[in-house]
C-alpha cells in the first residue's frame, strides 16, 4: 500500500517535472514515522498541490539522533538537503556550525516570504533564538511534560480520583495510597531526564547549567547536582525502592504500560496525548506537572521538546525561496491549529492558539490546554528558557545512566548527580574545545 | 611481481588508506560537520585513557569476547560431536543447525531482544513465573549475558559446520583401533579427536575473537545500546557511538588506532604462543 503511494508520487513527480520544468524541488529530511509520519506528508501534499513553483520532498531518516548524524554525513559529502529536522537536543550544534546552516531569519528576509518573528509563542521561540533575538531554525513541533492520570485506577483503589496531585507532596500521598490498595505500577515515566531533571530545573528556577543554561556561552557547566534536583532524584529513587516507581525504560516505554492500564501516574510528554486517547480504555486526565511545594518560586514555567527545522548552507537562490514558501506555509494558523489539536504538539504560534480556542476544541478535550498554560504562565527567567548544551545526546545518555543507578539502588541521588555532572563537563569541555 | 600487484593495490586501497587516515585524523579535533579543525597531537588519547570507562571498556570486551567464543565455540564443538555419530537424517539436523548463520546479527539482537523484553518477553514471562524478575535493562550481568548469548547464537552454525568438517575428516580407522583397544567415547575424545581437530580450533578461535571484537557491534547496539551503565560497551560500539551518534570523529579515530594496535598484537600473540601447540 505504501509502495504503491509511493510508486505512484514517484510517478507524478516524474511527469511534472517533465511539463512543469520551471518547478524547484528541495529536500526536507526528518524523523517522523507511523501517525506523525502521516499527519507530516499530508502537509507536504497540501502544499505541493497549494502552488505549482515548488515542490517539497519529504525523506525520513529514522530516529532523531539518525535524522541529525545522516544530515551531517551529508553535509561532509556536499549531498544535504535544504531543510534539516533537528531535535531541540541538538540545537547547540547546529548553532555552532555556522558553515553548515543558513539562520531561518535570512532565508525569509531574502525571500521576502511572508515572516513575522513576534506571531511565535516565546516559550518556544525563545529555544531556537541567537542573542539577538533573531530567529535561526523554525520551531516544528514543541511539547513539555504533564502528568496523565488513570482515574478509574483511583477509584478502585479506593481514592479520590478528583485529589490535588498539584504537588511532589501530594503525588507521595497517592502513591501510598495506590501501593496500599495493591496496585502493581503507581508511577512511571518517560523521557526520565528531560522530565525529571531539565524540566525539574526550570520548574522551579534553578540552574542546569551555568552561564544561563549555556544560552550565554560555550564556556557552560552542568549544575543540576543541587539540592532541588538531588531531594526529587533521592526521593524517585525511594519511590522505585518501594515499588511506587516503577523504572520501564530511557524514551517512552512506560506508554505502553500507562495505555495498557497497568500504570497510574505517568509523566510523559504533552505529545503522548494521541496515542493515549487512541488507545485508553479507561478514564484518564491531564494534569500539570507536579512541582515541589517547599521550593520558593514554584511552579516557574516548564520547557519544551520537540524538534525545529534547519535550512542548510549551500544551496542555490531559487531552493531557499522555495524553503522560505514552506517554512511560512508551515506557521500558517489553520496548519498549525491541526497539528497542535492532531498531536497534542504546542501551537507555535499566538494565532493557532487563538484559534484551537476559539474552534471550542478544548472544552470538548479537557487537559490539551494544560501544556500551554504550564508553558506561558510566567515569563521565563534565565533558568527556565531552555538548554544550550554541546553534545548533549551524549550527556542526555550519562545522565540515564546514572539515574539507572538510583532506581537500581547502586548509587545515592548525590552521587549519580555529581558523577553525572563531572562526566558531562568533560564533553561540554571537548565540545567547547572543537568549536573554538 | 607484476601478478602481486592487484594484491597490494587492494591491501594500499582498502587498508593502509584508511589506517592511515585514522591515523591523521586521531591527531585532531574537529566539529561535527568538518568545518573547523585544531591540531592536538596526542590529545585525543590523554582524553580517552583519562576516562574510567573507557578503561574499563577494555576488560569489558576481555569478558564479552572470552564468553562469547567459549559459548559459540563449546556449543557447536558439543553439537558437531553429536551430528558426526548420527547416522540417519544427519542432512536434517545439518541444515536446520546452519540456518542462524544466515540471520544479520542486528537482527538476532532484535529476535532475542523480543524474547527478553520485560512487557511483552515470552522467556522473561516464563522466568517470572518461575520467580526471576529479569530486567537486563537495569541489571548489568544480565544484559551481559543476554549480549553474549544473541552474539554466540548465530556463530554457533559457523563453527558446527567447521568443527563437523573436522570431524570427519579423522579417519575412521584410528578411532576404531582405540576402541578395539578399550578406550571410552570421552578417552578417544580426549586423546584423539580433539588434538586432531586442532588446526580447526584454532582456526576458528582467531575468526571468533575477530568477530567478537568486530561485528558484534550490531547486537549491542540493538540490544542494550551498550548500557546499563556502560556494562556492555565493549571497544568497537564506543568507537561507533563516540563518531556516530556523539560526533567525535576524533576521538573515534584515536579509539580506531588503540583497538588496530591490540588486534595486532592479538594476531601476533595467536600465532607465536598458540600455534605452536596445534598439530597438523
Amino acid at each position: 500500500m505504501k509502495f504503491k503511494t509511493l510508486a505512484l508520487a514517484l510517478a507524478t513527480g516524474l511527469t511534472m517535472t517533465g511539463t512543469a520544468f520551471a518547478q524547484t524541488e528541495i529536500q526536507w529530511w526528518h524523523a517522523f514515522s507511523g501517525r506523525l509520519g502521516d499527519l507530516l506528508a499530508e502537509q507536504v501534499d497540501q502544499f505541493n498541490a497549494s502552488q505549482s513553483d515548488y515542490k517539497v520532498v519529504g525523506v525520513n531518516k529514522g530516529n532523531y539522533s539518525e535524522t541529525l548524524n545522516s544530515g551531517i554525513a551529508a553535509f561532509r559529502a556536499g549531498e544535504q538537503p535544504t531543510i534539516l529536522m533537528v531535535f531541540e537536543v541538538g540545537t547547540a550544534s547546529m548553532m555552532a556550525a555556522e558553515g553548515a546552516i543558513k539562520p531561518v531569519y535570512q532565508v525569509m528576509a531574502e525571500s521576502g516570504a511572508a515572516f513575522d518573528p513576534d506571531a511565535y509563542l516565546g516559550a518556544v521561540k525563545g529555544y531556537y533564538t541567537n542573542t539577538d533575538g533573531q530567529m535561526l531554525s523554525l520551531p516544528y513541533n514543541s511539547s513539555t511534560p504533564v502528568l496523565y492520570v488513570n482515574r478509574d485506577m483511583f477509584s478502585k483503589a479506593g481514592m479520590d480520583p478528583d485529589m490535588d496531585l498539584s504537588t511532589w507532596e501530594n503525588v507521595g500521598v497517592a502513591l501510598d495510597g495506590l501501593k496500599d490498595a495493591g496496585v502493581s505500577c503507581p508511577l512511571t515515566t518517560a523521557w526520565q531526564s528531560w522530565v525529571h531533571l531539565e524540566n525539574l530545573s526550570a520548574y522551579h528556577n534553578v540552574p542546569f547549567a551555568s552561564k544561563d543554561n549555556g544560552f550565554a556561552g560555550l564556556d557552560t557547566e552542568l549544575s543540576f547536582n543541587g539540592p532541588v534536583q538531588v531531594k526529587h532524584i533521592q526521593t524517585m529513587g525511594d519511590w522505585a525502592k518501594d515499588g511506587k516507581f516503577i523504572y520501564n525504560g530511557r524514551r517512552n516505554e512506560g506508554g505502553a504500560n500507562f495505555r495498557a492500564g497497568e500504570c497510574a501516574l505517568f509523566t510523559e510528554s504533552s505529545a503522548g496525548y494521541a496515542g493515549v486517547k487512541a488507545n485508553a480504555e479507561f478514564d484518564f486526565e491531564i494534569r500539570a506537572l507536579p512541582y515541589w511545594g517547599d521550593v520558593a518560586g514554584a511552579p516557574q514555567n516548564t520547557i519544551i521538546g520537540g524538534s525545529s527545522l534547519w535550512v542548510m548552507a549551500g544551496k542555490s537562490d531559487e531552493q531557499y525561496k522555495a524553503a522560505a514558501q514552506f517554512l511560512s506555509f508551515l506557521s500558517s494558523s489553520d496548519i498549525q491549529a491541526i497539528w497542535h489539536q492532531n498531536t497534542g504538539y504546542l501551537p507555535i504560534t499566538l494565532a493557532a492558539a487563538t484559534q484551537t480556542e476559539a474552534e471550542g476544541f478544548y472544552d470538548a478535550n479537557p487537559g490539551t490546554e494544560i501544556a500551554g498554560i504550564q508553558m506561558t504562565a510566567k515569563e521565563p527567567t534565565s533558568n527556565s528558557k531552555g538548554l544550550r548544551l554541546g553534545s548533549f545526546d551524549q550527556i542526555r545518555g550519562i545522565i540515564d545512566e546514572e539515574l539507572e543507578a538510583v532506581w537500581v539502588g547502586d548509587k545515592t541521588a548525590q552521587a549519580a548527580m555529581d558523577s553525572a555532572v563531572e562526566r558531562g563537563n568533560v564533553l561540554l569541555r571537548r565540545f567547547e574545545q572543537a568549536n573554538r | 611481481m607484476l601478478l602481486l600487484l592487484p594484491q597490494v593495490l587492494v591491501t594500499v586501497v582498502f587498508f593502509f588508506y584508511p589506517a592511515g587516515q585514522a591515523i591523521w585524523q586521531s591527531l585532531f579535533i574537529s566539529d561535527p560537520f568538518g568545518l573547523k579543525s585544531q591540531f592536538v597531537g596526542l590529545g585525543n588519547f590523554e582524553y580517552l585513557l583519562a576516562d574510567r570507562f573507557y578503561r574499563a571498556s577494555f576488560a569489558t570486551t576481555a569478558i564479552f569476547s572470552g564468553l562469547t567464543t567459549v559459548v559459540s565455540m563449546g556449543v557447536a564443538l558439543y553439537l558437531a560431536v553429536l551430528a558426526d555419530r548420527l547416522i540417519k537424517g544427519s542432512g536434517v539436523y545439518r541444515t536446520l543447525l546452519i540456518w542462524p548463520y544466515a540471520v544479520a546479527p542486528a537482527v538476532a539482537g532484535v529476535l532475542w531482544l523480543f524474547m527478553f523484553n520485560g512487557r511483552v518477553g515470552i522467556v522473561t514471562w516464563y522466568l517470572g513465573l518461575m520467580g526471576y524478575d529479569w530486567n537486563h535493562v537495569l541489571n548489568d550481568g544480565e544484559a551481559m549475558g543476554l549480549v553474549v548469548v544473541a552474539s554466540s547464537w548465530g556463530r554457533i552454525s559457523y563453527n558446527f559446520l567447521f568443527f563437523l568438517a573436522g570431524l570427519q575428516a579423522i579417519p575412521k580407522s584410528v578411532i576404531e583401533a582405540a576402541a578395539i583397544d578399550g578406550a571410552q567415547f570421552w578417552t578417544r575424545f580426549r586423546t584423539i579427536i580433539f588434538p586432531l581437530l586442532s588446526p580447526v580450533t584454532f582456526f576458528l578461535l582467531v575468526v571468533n575473537i575477530v568477530y567478537a571484537f568486530f561485528e558484534t557491534f550490531g547486537v549491542i547496539h540493538t540490544i542494550t545500546s551498550g548500557g546499563p551503565q556502560q556494562a556492555t560497551t565493549i571497544l568497537v560500539y564506543k568507537v561507533f557511538s563516540d563518531g556516530f551518534v556523539g560526533q567525535d570523529l576524533g576521538s573515534s579515530a584515536a579509539q580506531s588506532v588503540i583497538l588496530l594496535v591490540i588486534v595486532g598484537a592479538l594476531t601476533i600473540v595467536q600465532f607465536k604462543f598458540i600455534e605452536r601447540r596445534v598439530h597438523y
